[in-house]
């Protein structure tokens, strides 16, 4: 019999989550993808000195109005609250905003540490991670701040820089539909980050749209299969 | 009359460079304006680093589904043949080869085609996104920019005093002024804009442009 991987609420799927831990989030900029429910799940439960690797870090809900009048929530919460130590990835704040992202306002006071990485970069020392590699030799960067330190090598002519694996403790991933054995699908450009992060973590983490049961999937648009999926919440739209 | 182009309309010149059947990646901000000019009779695939290959256009607010954005967070429309897949696979595509051309934002461009496009003093926590990996995987980069800062300074200049993006990887840049192609031999006018003179455009750009044979007005 296997496990019962269903959980009632996104309270309850992350109430585990200790200080100190590191948490990949997919999603990929504020919208369609990021599991907002857990993320707001995780606010409330408060777990400190978090490492955060996800893409971007999220406007926050006062800069959100400037976006939408109503506002909205992304992963901005989790550094307005100071749960966050450090964050890994390649947009922490936007640029073309004035400086009001929570994570920017942190970063200046010397409160959060950031370690920027390019997109590409990023997701595939996710997958390095996930499939066990020891990492690998990339073109990007060269040339520019993201080479300091980084071991550089010359590969048929062409320079590249050694990018090392990311995992995690946790992962907190949205899809659209899983099964109860944790097989998911995904919707639209909600997929993004998701299926890369799911495959990182001890533990994974997923909001879904529609919990279904086995069978009921179409196993030829499975995209994540379910031994990445250790817990799984059905969360109104 | 003396005027300089405002974003849609750089936008519409720089959407014109995209051939019939081409990849193209649009970046955050005017880039992203592209989207919406797409020369008649053309059909280009818009690839965007969060998944998706083949969207259609910028969407209304009343077609705006936020499972369907690109990589600006901007809601787009579907388009027949569209197609979606992760993060991971959009950045093999990418510096696999498989973009054909990609359009960025800049602050700086260099005469050799130095791009400086993420970081600028003061805001030390914005980040590169995908720019870094698309200046280095696409087969052409074209940047859309205002042609100087807003106190009047190039922002095209010898070397980029700005953070790096990529070097040596502008192909082709499309300003409010002019459209000015990067060679081996150095910054190329092709095209300036309705009643400037080179001479005032060289007044506002650092290193020395060279006149194209058949320098002409930006048509539209």
């Amino acid at each position: 019999m296997p496990v019962n991987k269903s959980f009632s609420s996104p309270d309850a799927a992350v109430a585990d989550i200790f200080d100190g831990a590191t948490i990949m989030v997919g999603g990929f900029g504020s919208f369609g993808g990021l599991p907002i429910n857990l993320i707001t799940a995780l606010a409330k439960q408060g777990a400190k000195n978090l490492t955060i690797i996800t893409n971007a870090g999220g406007v926050g809900f006062e800069l959100s109005k400037r976006i939408k009048p109503e506002g909205y929530q992304d992963i901005g919460i989790l550094f307005e609250n100071g749960q966050v130590k450090k964050f890994i990835g390649s947009v922490p704040a936007l640029g073309g905003m004035p400086p009001t992202s929570p994570i920017e306002r942190l970063y200046n006071e010397g409160r959060v540490e950031i370690e920027m990485v390019p997109q590409g970069t990023l997701v595939e020392r996710i997958r390095s991670g996930a499939g066990g590699l020891g990492g690998f030799y990339t073109p990007v960067g060269v040339g520019t701040v993201v080479e300091a330190g980084k071991e550089k090598k010359v590969i048929n002519g062409k320079e590249y820089i050694l990018e090392l694996p990311l995992t995690a403790d946790f992962a907190l991933i949205k899809a659209h539909k899983a099964d109860a054995l944790g097989n998911l699908v995904y919707r639209g450009t909600a997929r993004c980050f998701n299926p890369v992060v799911a495959m990182a973590a001890r533990v994974t983490i997923v909001e879904v749209d529609k919990l279904v049961h086995p069978g009921e999937l179409d196993p030829e648009v499975i995209i994540t299969p379910h031994v990445y999926v250790d817990r799984i919440v059905e969360v109104s739209k | 009359m003396k005027v300089r182009l405002d974003e849609q309309t750089i936008a519409l010149r720089a959407a014109r460079e995209f051939e019939d059947g081409s990849v193209v990646n649009l970046g955050y901000g005017m880039p992203a304006l592209c989207a919406n000019f797409i020369p008649e009779g053309r059909r280009v695939f818009f690839q965007s680093q969060n998944g998706v290959l083949g969207y259609g256009t910028l969407a209304t607010d009343e077609e705006k589904d936020y499972e369907l954005i690109n990589a600006s967070d901007q809601p787009v429309t579907p388009s027949p043949g569209m197609c979606f897949f992760d993060s991971a696979v959009s950045f093999d595509m990418i510096r696999g080869g498989h973009v054909d051309v990609v359009g960025l934002g800049a602050y700086q461009v260099s005469e050799r085609g130095d791009l400086a496009n993420w970081g600028r003093p003061g805001r030390p926590a914005t980040g590169m996104g995908g720019g870094m990996d698309l200046a280095v995987g696409a087969k052409k980069v074209i940047v859309t920019m205002l042609h100087t800062t807003k106190e009047g300074k190039p922002r095209i200049i010898k070397e980029c005093t700005y953070p790096l993006t990529a070097k040596q990887c502008v192909n082709l840049i499309v300003t409010d002024l002019a459209v000015i192609e990067v060679t081996k031999e150095g910054l190329v006018l092709k095209e300036i804009a309705p009643g400037w003179t080179v001479e005032e455009v060289q007044a506002l750009t650092e290193p020395e442009l060279i006149v194209a044979p058949d320098l002409k007005e930006i048509t539209l």
